[in-house]
């Protein structure tokens, strides 16, 4: 890019009060969120140097970025040619928003994992005392949950309620993914 | 597993030997299913499940398995519930009320195209007539020619947003490996200095806000204790994160793994796995593609977002009725889903348009293609406003250039693709014989275990090497970076000028020779180059979210940058050649590396998927240059002849074959010249076709032979004399009607007549009533004569999208074909195993 500034001007000379308390807000609302950002390439004895400003779109050129101006009077021009200004925007809210909400639905899935893989057989084991726990261990460990939730399922039959139907739900949900998991890791005949 | 395979092997062996012919029920099944359920017969297995699924209509008030998940039901119990809920209209009596099931199919099998179509052209039918009755239904007309777009538009929102959520964090994640931002911890690498004034030219991504791992730690971001902290923080974030996504995959949803794209090719052509695109696929595969993008494994998320984008399609489908109950019409708006996935994923929606229709779509008419256009509108249009990256850009690479390229310089592009054929070939060869391995020897029985090595071994190789330590789309994006004065990084390292202010016209780096940075970040790309060929190749296809095309592109860009600095080079040093004579003159700016990355990337991706419409107007969309178009596509041509002489399947092809899957590959040509009568079942020293009788059959008859057999249709014929074709009846359907009307309708027993007929014949008055299934009767079937060559035989199974068709002799019923017979006959000419067609 050899111009220096690849942000148009625009005719400022229509601009009304209206116009400009909108854009007052709307920079006070993000003022972090935007960023002017010069890159200077060497020059004779300067270093190369990045600026970064808040300003708005129209003032994204290096005359109003590059502070303090590094070059003299009639090499500002020269200095600025080299230069290239990027306006950029971004929203830190949506950044943080999906941060966290990635974090906590991660969370989640891990507690959830951890109840169902570590927890529930004890719980289980609690319930029902220890007769099953040695009819069941027979079983392949897999089964053993699911042995479990027909009993469940049974025993509470004659009040069905929104419980019945999570928990009846989620037993279905369960054996689809053992029978998934089968498929995919132990005989691969899927996605391998 | 072994036993799997010995199970597999009595099975076809039983075949043999019992001489089945005509439809077999999936030899996968029955064959390997019985090892969950508790049943070993197999083929009672499946009679106790319908059995089981019928009984769950009768009570449907605690959970009806109708309303709720829909493509989901999978289980045992509920297979037969199935997502259809009503049979097509023009079958169900109207007396009768729909059976639920009946229409629909099982897991692991193939949908009738024809069937589904007819379907929803009666179901349209049956709306344009009545919308002229009442305003009401003129309204619900009106909605349901609708219902298409405003599906389109719901799609191209969710994945929109779905992408650049991933990419956010999939961007902070893989920071997190370095470091932590202070300010606040969501911030990423650049987004934490994205105010500080603190950075400088030559470390322009280094601020007091962003610490290290070793700065935290240790205090100190020099010296060898601090590399060693940082080095030993990479590792344990790299396996921690790979092992929560293969744990979470292991534990919520297997079928997350992998690419995605073989299935859903295969999806598109009319199979049936369900759940693969149901919620919880969904959820897994963004969070782990996340996890996974950023445990620094070679690995992208291009693939998976295809894989994404058709969960969201298939969820949002349960809104309309229309799209529930029909798999045709469903797969037309899957087909739109992978335009966007690939939309979202590249910043291109042409070029995922085209990628839909050239790679994955089966049937994709001029609507999809419009709706297609539609859906990857709004998606980027979703993901532009969400603007992931801070600079308003779809993609992290993008690349922004205009210098001009010589002709001459054409030759060097075709190196590149010839390059790009043959790691394409070579790819998919080592890939496909790990993935065998992977499948056949005790190696496919440690999948966490397999991801944490591969992953320890990436990260504890690429760590000291910084062009295999930054993420793929980081590389890619610094690869396709030209030089100019502005950039300091090491592969601008070039010496500089010697008169420094004389030739300050412009920015441009042209025309000097190779300093030192320059030469280390060579050889550091030469052992990347290796690294990556190598990792690439046991990366793909582990149990984790894994796209191909990053990966592919980061082999072919590094090639192509180090042809291209060779090139500068060389132009540099020998200005006097004739070949550089006249267009690289001394001074001038003539051979731009990046743009040789570019063309390498193509020519590795078009190698690797063989596609190559879509891919140039893929990089065409990433660079916005026009003037790239000729060398793009002389790569992508080259790269696919030599990938072609190698090889005629692409990575996603090979995949399908590997996996039995059963698809009908659309580009390939049949040229064979076999008969109908030689593929068809059955055979010549086979019994004779299992056909039922249009009247005649007692209900008991009926179950004796559906029992008896294995198949899912049965040919209807008017009598066992003439054998005169009627119709043809599903299994399933049959099934589920018999068992319902003898719970329901009054009278029916054994000893009851199953009618076709129209009207049914008069009988006794002491004979209980006749159970009437014209309902369930297919008319229409497909018919071709038993000396029709095989050829045509094929291109009607394709371009229909049959999934069995009917075998006359004069007039008269003499077998059946089904897509089965013709994938096992196709993968006997090509000396394959016929048996490696594991799927109806």
């Amino acid at each position: 890019m050899s111009t220096a500034e690849r942000v148009h001007y625009k005719p400022e000379a229509a601009q009304t009060t209206e116009g400009a308390l909108l854009i007052s807000i709307s920079t006070a609302r993000n003022s972090e969120d935007i960023r002017c950002k010069c890159i200077c390439p060497p020059y004779r004895e300067f270093p190369g140097q990045i600026y970064k400003q808040n300003v708005s779109l129209k003032d994204c050129n290096c005359l109003h970025v590059v502070e303090p101006m590094p070059v003299e009077g009639k090499d500002v021009e020269a200095y600025c040619l080299r230069c290239e200004c990027k306006y950029e925007e971004r929203s830190s809210g949506t950044i943080k928003v999906t941060i966290i909400m990635y974090l906590s639905i991660l969370g989640l899935l891990l507690l959830y994992m951890v109840y169902l893989t570590l927890l529930e057989p004890i719980l289980k084991r609690r319930l029902f005392g220890h007769s099953q726990l040695i009819q069941n261990d027979d079983d392949v460990g897999d089964q053993q949950p699911f042995a479990n939730a027909h009993n469940v399922l049974s025993r509470s039959h004659s009040r069905p309620n929104m419980l019945n139907k999570v928990e009846h739900a989620q037993q279905r949900w369960r054996r689809q993914v053992q029978e998934q998991r089968k498929s995919v890791f132990d005989r691969h005949v899927v996605l391998s | 597993m072994f036993q799997f395979w010995v199970s597999l092997y009595r099975k076809y062996a039983a075949d043999s030997e019992r001489g089945f012919e005509g439809m077999e029920n999936p030899g996968y099944r029955s064959g390997s299913f019985d090892s969950l359920h508790q049943s070993s017969d197999d083929d009672d297995d499946e009679m106790v499940d319908i059995a089981g699924a019928t009984l769950d209509f009768s009570n449907t008030d605690d959970d009806p398995p109708l309303s709720s998940g829909g493509y989901e039901e999978h289980s045992s119990s509920s297979r037969a519930a199935g997502m259809n809920g009503n049979g097509p209209s023009k079958f169900v009596d109207p007396l009768e009320d729909p059976l639920p099931g009946v229409g629909t199919y099982e897991d692991f099998n193939t949908i009738d195209w024809v069937r589904e179509k007819t379907k929803d052209r009666d179901r349209h039918r049956e709306i344009t007539n009545k919308s002229k009755l009442s305003t009401v239904a003129l309204l619900h007309s009106i909605s349901d020619a609708f219902s298409g777009w405003l599906l389109m538009l719901l799609v191209g929102l969710m994945s929109g947003a779905l992408a650049g959520g991933i990419d956010i964090a999939a961007h902070w994640l893989t920071d997190m490996k370095e470091g932590v931002c202070l300010i606040g911890f969501w911030f990423n690498h650049e987004h934490c200095c994205w105010t500080s004034n603190e950075t400088t030219f030559k470390e322009r991504d280094q601020c007091p806000q962003w610490q290290s791992w070793a700065e935290l730690i240790t205090g100190t971001s020099e010296g060898p204790f601090a590399y060693i902290m940082n080095y030993l923080m990479y590792i344990f974030w790299a396996l921690l994160f790979a092992f929560l996504a293969v744990t979470l995959v292991r534990a919520f949803a297997p079928y997350a793994c992998g690419s995605g794209i073989p299935e859903i090719k295969t999806i598109l052509s009319g199979f049936i796995i369900r759940g693969y695109l149901g919620k919880w696929t969904l959820i897994i595969k963004t969070i782990t593609l996340v996890l996974a993008v950023s445990s620094g494994l070679s690995l992208g998320k291009e693939g998976p977002l295809v894989h994404v984008a058709c969960c969201c399609a298939n969820i949002l489908c349960h809104l309309f009725t229309k799209y529930r109950k029909n798999e045709a019409k469903r797969r037309e708006v899957l087909s739109a889903a992978a335009a966007v996935g690939v939309s979202v994923a590249f910043g291109a929606p042409i070029g995922g348009v085209l990628f839909s229709l050239e790679e994955v779509s089966y049937y994709f008419p001029l609507k999809t293609l419009w709706r297609s256009f539609f859906a990857a509108l709004v998606a980027a249009f979703t993901l532009r406003s969400i603007n992931p990256f801070g600079n308003s850009r779809l993609v992290l690479f993008y690349v922004e250039f205009h210098a001009p390229w010589h002709m001459l310089e054409l030759a060097p592009f075709i190196l590149l693709g010839i390059f790009g054929g043959l790691w394409g070939a070579l790819f998919i060869r080592a890939n496909i014989a790990w993935c065998r391995r992977r499948k056949t020897t005790r190696l496919g029985h440690y999948p966490v275990m397999e991801v944490l090595v591969v992953t320890a071994l990436t990260a504890v190789v690429a760590y000291p090497n910084s062009y295999t330590r930054m993420s793929g789309a980081e590389l890619i994006s610094e690869l396709f970076n030209d030089c100019s004065l502005l950039d300091s990084s090491q592969l601008c390292g070039y010496k500089p000028p010697a008169n420094t202010s004389e030739t300050g016209v412009g920015n441009s780096l042209a025309d000097r020779p190779a300093g030192e940075g320059l030469y280390t970040a060579l050889w550091q790309l030469a052992l990347a180059l290796v690294f990556k060929i190598m990792v690439t190749v046991i990366t793909f296809g582990m149990k984790v979210p894994s796209g191909l095309f990053i990966p592919s592109m980061a082999v072919g860009a590094i090639a192509g940058r180090l042809l291209g600095v060779g090139m500068e080079q060389l132009a540099y040093y020998h200005h006097d050649w004739f070949l550089f004579k006249g267009w690289c003159s001394p001074g001038a700016d003539c051979i731009t590396p990046g743009l040789y990355a570019m063309v390498g990337a193509a020519a590795c991706l078009g190698g690797v998927t063989r596609m190559t419409v879509s891919l140039v107007v893929i990089m065409f969309e990433l660079t916005g240059g026009l003037e790239y178009i000729v060398p793009l596509m002389a790569a992508t041509m080259t790269s696919k002849w030599v990938a072609d002489a190698f090889g005629r399947e692409g990575i996603y092809e090979a995949h399908i074959r590997l996996n039995g899957y059963p698809f009908l590959e659309p580009k390939e040509e049949f040229e064979h010249s076999s008969l109908t009568v030689d593929v068809m079942r059955p055979r010549r020293s086979d019994p004779a076709l299992a056909v039922l009788t249009q009247e005649g059959m007692t209900v008991e008859e009926v179950e004796a032979l559906v029992e008896s057999t294995r198949y899912s249709g049965f040919p209807v014929v008017v009598s066992q004399e003439s054998q005169r074709l009627v119709g043809f009846v599903f299994r399933r359907d049959l099934l589920i009607s018999i068992d319902n009307a003898r719970k329901r309708q009054e009278g029916v027993v054994g000893a009851s007549q199953v009618v076709f007929t129209e009207h049914a014949p008069a009988h006794a008055a002491d004979a209980p009533p006749p159970l009437r299934l014209r309902g369930i009767l297919d008319l229409s079937p497909f018919t071709v004569t038993d000396h029709t060559p095989m050829d045509i035989t094929v291109d009607i199974f394709r371009k229909l999208g049959l999934r069995q068709c009917l075998v006359t002799h004069n007039g008269r019923l003499l077998g059946i074909i089904t897509k089965k017979d013709i994938l096992k006959h196709m993968a006997q000419i090509a000396n394959r195993d016929p048996d490696s067609i594991l799927f109806n």
